[in-house]
Parts: C-alpha cells; structure tokens; sequence
C-alpha cells in the first residue's frame, strides 16, 4: 500500500492548484494540502514540498472549467475564505467534480458541495460588503487612502471594481489585518506593503496626513446621515444588522459611536 | 466653498428628502469607458444604513425645499412653517462628486419643491444631471424626480442625463388625491409616467436596429404610494400598483408607511405610529407578484380586502388553498415549489438541481435552508415520516405561529402581557 502523502505549498493560490495538480499526476494519496510554515506532521504520511508552477495551476483551472465553468469561481472564493482545513475539503470538491459526469457543482445535497457552495457565497458577501464600506480619505499627496480589515482575504477580488470605477484618481486600500494593499496609479493596480505609522480609524484627532478639506467633507457626509434618519421609524437591530459593529471604526458617519 | 453654509442647507434639504423611499442604484449599466469617475454597470451598492435601518446608497436631497403646492401628507407645503433653503446648482455637483469619490455614495437622487412653476423646476433639475455627465464626466447613478405637470420635451431631456425616472403617484386613490392635493391633478402624475414609458419603448426598439442608440433612462422608472394616510384598503393599493406595473413599465412600485408630519383634519393625528408591519406585508405581496408567479387577485380580492398581519401573504394564501397540498418536493415543478410557504427562491433552484442527484428528505432541505417550521406542514419528501395528524387550517397557523417568533409579533398578539409596562 502507498503511503499517504501531506502537501506543503507556499499559500497562493497558484501554489495550492500545482499541488492539486501533482497529486492527480502523481496519484498522491493525500493526507493533507497545508500551508507553508503552518504545517503538522502527521503520523503516518510523508510530507512532499510543492514549488508554485504556474503553468501546472492553469491547466487544474482550466480542466475545472471545462468541467464547470462557475465551479472555479466557487473553488478561488471559498479558498480566499482562509477556512482551516479548507485545501483538504477543495481538494475532494476537485475530486468529486472530475469524477461525476454531472455538473456536480449543482448537487446542494451533498455536504462538501453545499459547505463549499456556502463559504463561497459568505466570501462574496464579504467582498460586497468591502465595496460599500470602503472610506477613502484625500492624502496631502492627493491619493485617496483608505484602512479596511476584512474578515476574508477579499483585496484581490475588489481591485477590479475599484479600478473601474476610480479610473481618474490615485486610490489605495490597505488591508491592516494582512499587512497588504492594493494601489492604483491611474495606470494599472499593483500590490504594496507599506510601514503604516498609524491606522487611520475614526478618532477625533485628526491627521496631518489628510487634507483640511478632507475633514469637512466627512462633516458633511456624518451630518447628511444624520439628517437622513427617520426618527420614527427607528430600528437599531436592522442597523447594526446590515453595519455590522466590528466595521464601525473605519465608517467615518460611526464616529461618534465608536 | 463655505462649509458652515453648506452643511446647513444639507440638513435641511437631506431631511425634507429622506420621505422618498426608493434608493435602488442597480440596473444601469452605464460602464465607465473614457477614463472617466464612476461606473454604475454592476449591482447596486448601499454604502451604509441609517439608524431607521433604511439604506443609503444615493446622495437624496431636495433643490429647493421652496414650494407653490400645498398637499397635505407633504412636510414642504406651502402653509408649514420650516425652515426654507436652496442649493445652488454647482453645489450639489460638488457635494456628488466629492461624496462619490470619498465611496460614500453610489450616486445623486435629486428630487425638488417645485417653485415658479412645474416647467422652471424641471429645467434646473435637468441642469445639474447633466452639468454632471458633460462637465465631470461622471458616469455614477443619476434618479430625477420627474416633477408632475412638466412638459414632454422635458421629460425627454431628463432622460438622456438620468439612470432612473420616477413620479410618486403618492395618494394611490383618485378620491383621496383630491383630499389631499387640491392644486393637483391625476393626469399630472401620469403624463410624464406615460411619456417617459413611450420613449423607453421607442429607444428600445431602435436599438435593435442600431447598436449605439444613446441610453435613456436605463434603469427605468419607479412610483411611490404613501401607505395609511387616506384610508384605503390593501386591494385598492395592490390593485393600483399592479396597474403600474402592467401599463407602465414601473420597475419598481414602493409603499411607505405614512409619518405624520403635521396635524390636519383630513390626516391620521400626529401621535400615530407608522404602519410598519403594514408596509411590509405589501412588499412581501409585491414581491410574490413579481418573483413567485402568483397573480394579484390570487393574494387579494374582495373576500380578502385586506392582508392578514399575523401571517405572511403567502402563507395566509397556502392556508386558504390545502386542496394544492402536500406537495412532493421531488417531483413538484418550479412554480408550485416556489409556493410552497417556507421555500424561497434560493431555496427552490437548490432544490431543483440537488434532486437531479437524489431524492431529497428532511435532512437536505434543512440543510438547504428551508424553513421547516413552516413547510413541514405542506411538503412531503423521501422520508417516511411526515406530518400525519389530520390537522385542519387554525390548528396549522397555531402550530406555526406557537413555534416561530416574528420582529412584529408584539404588535398584533391578542395575548394580555403580565407585566405591561
């Protein structure tokens, strides 16, 4: 008998797709996908290194969309969920889809294709969420800057809706949990990593980093949200149910409640 | 810019506005091609929700809150007494763009007391819509309010700048308009609604033809009824609705629960409280209008004027029709499915394509997301055990209601409370 095999990949995407490639290729018995630096060793299996081999991946996305084509979607979501475990359960997903030769992506009776189906739809959500919450606020050097700190690791799938729609401006979104961002230079979007001095979350103080103008402005939106309240018909329950409380220090209109 | 002077016009202005339901900002595709600000293609977006848990996703505010009319449900008639203002039209292009690019907003719904006349209003409306298009190359959502009474060629105009039109037919009986708003007339509302309906047809079909036709008013138009104020009964506000739907186009029809604003004799007193519950009983009805395939007279008719408040329309209509139950859930088609009570649409193409696989009981509809404690009553699935007991319809409501808890369920419970405060 084979022994079973544990997989360490450096924690891309890609990587995680080269591994799932090796171990069809190779037929690994995998006893687990893990991430570089967090791995466990388990009692019985080896552990193989995988190097990201970005050719390998695209052809695992590719052989998945030819499958499906809204499974690799579902697959990239749920993996940015950053889930434990969730490289083993997208590993049997993979599995499940290439073997059936229904769309098996559809079988919401089966537990790992619903969980799977679900995690994707909370990180959608989650993107959602970042799309509206975002609050840029205007640098001195004119670049529109802005503190986020996702549940899920949802930079990658909101850069293009930024760009799309800040296609005249210099905008940044900072993810302070990850320690990354994403900048754009009115040319394209790229990655940064920044030393932030300080997080910008609401405080009275203000920065000397923003422009005066910048502070008015966020006076002027706090008191339209104000003005824009019904008194009557107020619903704090629905309120914090649609802004959830653990965003509220980056909304400049929950200043005064944080 | 004088901040100060501004930020209190805003106040006055955002509050005279807040009475206008609707903020959608979905449906446009209006895409960001010339390197433009903004781009509304994509699903509409509400960036934050006041504490009245309404969304906000437009910056909503009034031109003017000057007003020539005196309609009596209307916090801006003439004869109240409150604080007046007016924008300058470079100031709300300013407020727009510069909330726009902060992401505070998805766009503008402009919306105006009409002074001088209904003609002059609608120009300076048009104005800013497109000093924002032709000037700041803003490609974010645009909602005018069409003002009743204006001219053809106007509405035209609006059009060409607006994502979405929309005339509030606010009082949904001809008798309690002319209650209520003396100055104004039907036709008033419906012949801007009728031409805007007319040239959305018209642009329609030349694009057929010719692929570059401009866009005119891409995310349709939309009316609003005010819901307690005259009287009126669910079927006349029902009925009045699906009228709009059909002959209009409306993408949307809103229902607000009327807010006492001022003491009127013809008026609910100020102490009042906003029908809520009755408000969203009618969206839940709108809502299997448009999504569930039900037809009005189904829902309501005139043994049933009015909905029930203690169960939702859909099952108070279950209710009155067990002769359609239990349905097999494995073998149902998609339009009863999606009438049994407990199964929403999501819930109905999962079930669709799961059962493809297998045949599904009790287990993979929780899991699913059914709720149960409703639909047990009504399904019948690949389990042998189902609800047997013969149960007639008052015990089944009871049960439902016994093992449920809804947000409204204090308001209508006949129960006495033992500790009323």
């Amino acid at each position: 008998m084979k022994n079973s095999k544990t997989l360490i990949y450096d924690g891309s995407f890609n990587g995680f797709l080269t591994a799932v490639f090796i171990a069809f290729e190779e037929k690994v018995k995998v006893a687990d996908i893990q991430k570089n630096g967090q791995t466990q060793n388990g009692l019985f299996s080896e552990t193989e290194t995988i190097f990201t081999n970005v050719v390998k991946a695209k052809r695992v996305w590719n052989g998945v969309r030819a499958k499906s084509y809204n499974a690799i979607g579902t697959i990239y979501f749920a993996f940015l969920s950053e889930t434990d475990g969730i490289e083993r359960l997208l590993f049997s997903y993979i599995q499940k889809l290439m073997v059936s030769k229904e769309n098996k992506q559809v079988d919401f009776s089966d537990d790992t294709v619903l969980y799977i189906s679900q995690l994707a739809r909370k990180v959608g959500r989650e993107k959602h969420r970042m799309e509206a919450f975002v609050r840029f606020q205007l640098t001195k050097d004119n670049i529109y800057f802005a503190n986020i700190e996702p549940d899920f690791d949802v930079l990658p799938l909101i850069s293009k809706h930024f760009r799309n729609r800040y296609a005249d401006q210099q905008w940044l979104i900072y993810d302070v949990k990850r320690g990354y961002g994403i900048f754009y230079n009115l040319e394209r979007v790229e990655l940064v990593s920044l030393n932030l001095s300080e997080i910008h979350h609401n405080r009275t103080k203000k920065s000397a980093a923003f422009t005066t103008n910048e502070y008015d402005y966020q006076d002027l939106w706090n008191n339209y949200f104000k003005s824009t309240n019904i008194k009557s018909r107020i619903n704090r329950k629905l309120h914090t149910q649609h802004v959830p409380k653990r965003y509220w220090k980056y909304l400049s209109e929950k200043k005064e409640a944080v | 810019m004088n901040f100060e002077r501004i930020k209190e016009k805003l106040n006055i202005l955002a509050d005279a506005a807040k009475y206008d339901v609707s903020c959608s900002s979905s449906g446009s595709k209006r895409t960001n091609t010339n390197k433009g600000l903004g781009d509304s293609s994509g699903m509409g977006i509400c960036h934050s929700y006041t504490e009245d848990g309404r969304c906000v996703s437009l910056l909503k505010i009034l031109l003017t809150n000057h007003c020539i009319f005196d309609c009596a449900y209307c916090v801006t008639r003439k004869s109240n007494d409150v604080q007046r203002a007016a924008f300058k039209i470079q100031e709300v292009v300013d407020l727009t763009i510069n909330f726009y690019r902060r992401n505070y907003i998805e766009g503008l719904f402009l919306s105006s007391g009409i002074f001088k006349s209904p003609d002059h209003t609608m120009e300076r409306l048009i104005a800013v819509a497109k000093k924002l298009r032709e000037e700041e190359n803003f490609n974010g959502y645009i909602h005018l309010k069409s003002i009743p009474g204006c001219s053809d060629e106007l509405m035209y105009e609006a059009g060409l700048y607006a994502d979405r039109l929309s005339v509030n037919i606010e009082v949904p009986t001809v008798s309690g308009l002319k209650l209520l708003a003396p100055d104004k007339k039907h036709e008033d509302f419906t012949k801007p609604m009728l031409k805007v309906k007319n040239e959305l047809l018209r642009y329609k079909n030349e694009r057929k033809l010719i692929k570059s036709t401009p866009k005119y008013a891409p995310a349709g138009q939309s009316t609003q009824m005010i819901i307690g104020a005259t009287g009126e009964s669910d079927k006349d506000i029902m009925y009045s609705a699906t009228h709009y739907y059909k002959n209009y186009n409306m993408k949307r029809v809103y229902y607000s629960g009327y807010v006492p604003v001022a003491e009127d004799s013809r008026l609910p007193s100020m102490d009042t409280q906003v029908p809520m519950l009755r408000e969203n009983r009618l969206y839940q009805t709108d809502w299997l209008l448009r999504f569930y395939g039900f037809a009005v007279n189904e829902i309501i008719n005139d043994e049933h004027p009015n909905l029930a408040m203690d169960v939702d329309p859909k099952l108070s209509w279950a209710l009155r029709n067990m002769k359609h139950f239990p349905v097999d859930v494995n073998k149902a088609d998609k339009r009863m499915l999606a009438r049994i009570p407990g199964i929403g649409m999501r819930s109905v193409h999962k079930v669709i394509h799961a059962r493809k696989f297998r045949k599904l009981n009790w287990e993979h509809l929780k899991k699913i997301g059914v709720a149960l404690n409703r639909a047990k009553y009504f399904i019948v699935c690949d389990s042998r055990d189902w609800e047997r007991k013969d149960l007639d319809v008052g015990k089944i409501k009871g049960m439902i209601l016994q093992n449920s808890s809804g947000k409204f369920r204090k308001q209508h419970s006949t129960q006495l409370a033992l500790f009323a405060n």
